[in-house]
């Protein structure tokens, strides 16, 4: 039965670690695997990709079997990619060796060849070097360029980013994202870093203690209040959007997502580019009366939804329901109190700030 | 410094025999120190003991039981016959036999450690890129770990040259056939013809300290770019 999906039933046992999960990623986009080291987030990764022969349990993509009762198809057999968190290129080929011995082992009919893959990951200059010539950010470009020539049905990604410094993210992450809008490859990203699941992650799933705490579409969970344990301070909501309007006036542009619709500061997008936007928790507002004056440009009727502790005992988080779409608040408990901030209460949201993430 | 024509002969025959016996040990040696390199199981221990026991063992004891073992009573030496081979027992082949039991530490264990120190992210990432065990046996372990390779052949050749006591055991003192430099330096000794002594001796000596000058400049940390393949 062919179903356009992955799903993989887990159980592994280490004398201090157990991871149990289940869990079911559409074979689209990028599922970003969420969790705090130890949270057994890689483990998982590797069990899917098969590099963890101990675990038992089921593993199936797309109606085939990688992983069942009976089966175990060895990892080289699996149409997958796979990069590593750190170097992985062969130290003894040149990058275009490296490139090469995917190329040579590829199965048939490519989806995308050599020189898309250089462009793609913008490493024409580098491909006579060696690894060691290399710095850290050109030889992950390197490494995703090969893992993509081995023409993968499903890209598995075990933090790609999280051995490098700072700029070197801010270099690659671009990559990633122009990888994600042009091929259409399922992706399994492994991550601890908030930043990368905003910019890049339609689905997510969030691992704590070799255990799935919650996974969904990536908006559903950046709005829930229970992820905001994981953001602290940073607690966002984050919308997938298009540009549909410019104003060259103010520099503004309006961003709409489904239905919603927000200023945002020009970043000089075109008006039709997807974006993402990121609404801080802390730059939401609530009034019970129609601001009639104010200078804040977003204000929407909405209904609180939820409202729980913040980690500070004088906050609280509320979630906003405005139309179908979720953000969430973070105001002080006295304003709550105050203004009878409960679940169902009617308020105007105002949002101070609306940052364009991409 | 005059080799003797018989010096000649053992000298040939010395070099044929430690050339056969690393061919054979790089064949038989590097399946173990695969294996021992990669495996988690409760053998391990067992096995890395077994390769490990010509170290210890006095080479005249390693000598005595496969003379045992290649005697018409002995496993080997029924094996021969009923083949309609010819003894083991001083014969070349008998010596290649022992020196192969011999010699094996000293080439599982410089690959083993080599294949070792690589680590495991190797081969996983051969594997994620569609190469099965043999793939990635020649096209990733073997030219990152060849220093390995280089040490064990160096040493399995030098270590073979250099054995007496199984030679003396297993073989006798036959020219041509079982008559090896070390043996033949114990006969010019045995003698009192200590200049021929010292010609062979003297050989041995150079041989020895350039093959371990050409190990130690093998050793070095190689950091060095490699050729493209």
């Amino acid at each position: 039965m062919k179903s356009d999906k992955l799903s993989a039933r887990l159980l592994l046992k280490r004398a201090d670690f157990e991871l149990d999960v289940d869990i079911i990623a559409p074979a689209d986009g990028v599922t970003a695997i969420f969790g705090s080291s130890g949270s057994g987030k890689t483990t998982l990764l590797r069990c899917i990709a098969g590099l963890e022969r101990a675990a038992v349990g089921n593993v199936n993509f797309n109606g085939q079997d990688w992983q069942s009762e009976t089966t175990f198809l060895p990892v080289h057999k699996r149409p997958i990619g796979y990069v590593f968190q750190e170097a992985s290129l062969f130290e003894h080929m040149s990058a275009e060796a490296n490139l090469q011995y995917a190329i040579k082992r590829a199965g048939k009919d490519p989806v995308i060849n050599k020189q898309q893959a250089v462009e793609l990951l913008d490493i024409g200059a580098l491909l006579k070097r060696y690894p060691e010539e290399l710095s850290g950010g050109e030889r992950q470009r390197v490494a995703i360029a090969r893992a993509l020539l081995v023409q993968p049905e499903l890209l598995l990604m075990d933090e790609p980013l999280a051995s490098l410094d700072a700029p070197r993210k801010a270099e690659i992450l671009p990559y990633l994202e122009r990888l994600k809008s042009e091929l259409s490859l399922p992706i399994l990203y492994v991550t601890h870093a908030i930043e990368e699941i905003a910019r890049l992650a339609d689905n997510v799933v969030v691992m704590k203690s070799g255990e799935v705490l919650m996974q969904g579409a990536a908006e559903d969970v950046f709005s829930s209040l229970e992820f905001s344990q994981f953001q602290g301070e940073d607690t966002a909501a984050v919308f997938k959007g298009k540009v549909i309007d410019k104003d060259a006036r103010f520099h503004l542009c309006t961003v709409e997502s489904e239905g919603l619709l927000l200023q945002c500061r020009d970043m000089s997008y075109a008006i039709g580019d997807d974006v993402r936007v990121r609404i801080l928790a802390r730059d939401v507002s609530l009034i019970i009366d129609h601001p009639s004056k104010s200078s804040i440009l977003n204000c929407f009727e909405a209904q609180v939804s939820e409202v729980q502790q913040d980690r500070h005992p004088g906050s609280v988080l509320a979630k906003i329901d405005i139309g179908n779409k979720h953000i969430v608040a973070r105001i002080s408990a006295k304003s709550a109190h105050e203004l009878a901030i409960t679940p169902g209460a009617n308020v105007w949201a105002q949002i101070k700030s609306v940052a364009v993430i991409q | 410094m005059v080799f003797s024509s018989d010096d000649i002969t053992a000298i040939k025959l010395t070099l044929m025999l430690a050339g056969t016996v690393t061919v054979i040990l790089l064949i038989v040696g590097t399946p173990i120190a695969l294996w021992l390199a990669s495996t988690h199981s409760k053998w391990k221990g067992l096995v890395g003991a077994l390769v490990a026991m010509p170290l210890v063992l006095p080479p005249s004891v390693l000598g005595f039981y496969l003379l045992i073992a290649m005697g018409p009573q002995g496993p080997l030496g029924m094996l021969t016959s009923s083949l309609g081979l010819p003894g083991l027992a001083f014969s070349f082949s008998g010596l290649v036999i022992a020196s192969v039991f011999y010699s094996l530490p000293f080439v599982v264990q410089p690959i083993q450690n080599a294949i070792e120190s690589l680590g495991s992210r190797p081969m996983e990432v051969a594997s994620t890129l569609r190469a099965g065990r043999i793939d990635t046996f020649f096209t990733v372990i073997l030219p990152l770990s060849k220093a390995g390779f280089y040490t064990a052949a160096v040493l399995g050749f030098a270590h073979t040259v250099g054995e007496f006591g199984v030679v003396l055991m297993i073989g006798g003192n036959i020219p041509g056939e079982t008559q090896v430099i070390s043996v033949k330096i114990y006969e010019h000794v045995e003698s009192v013809n200590y200049a021929q002594a010292h010609t062979l001796s003297l050989t041995m000596v150079l041989f020895s300290f350039l093959t371990l000058a050409l190990l130690y400049s093998i050793q070095k940390p190689n950091s060095k770019k490699r050729k493209p393949l």
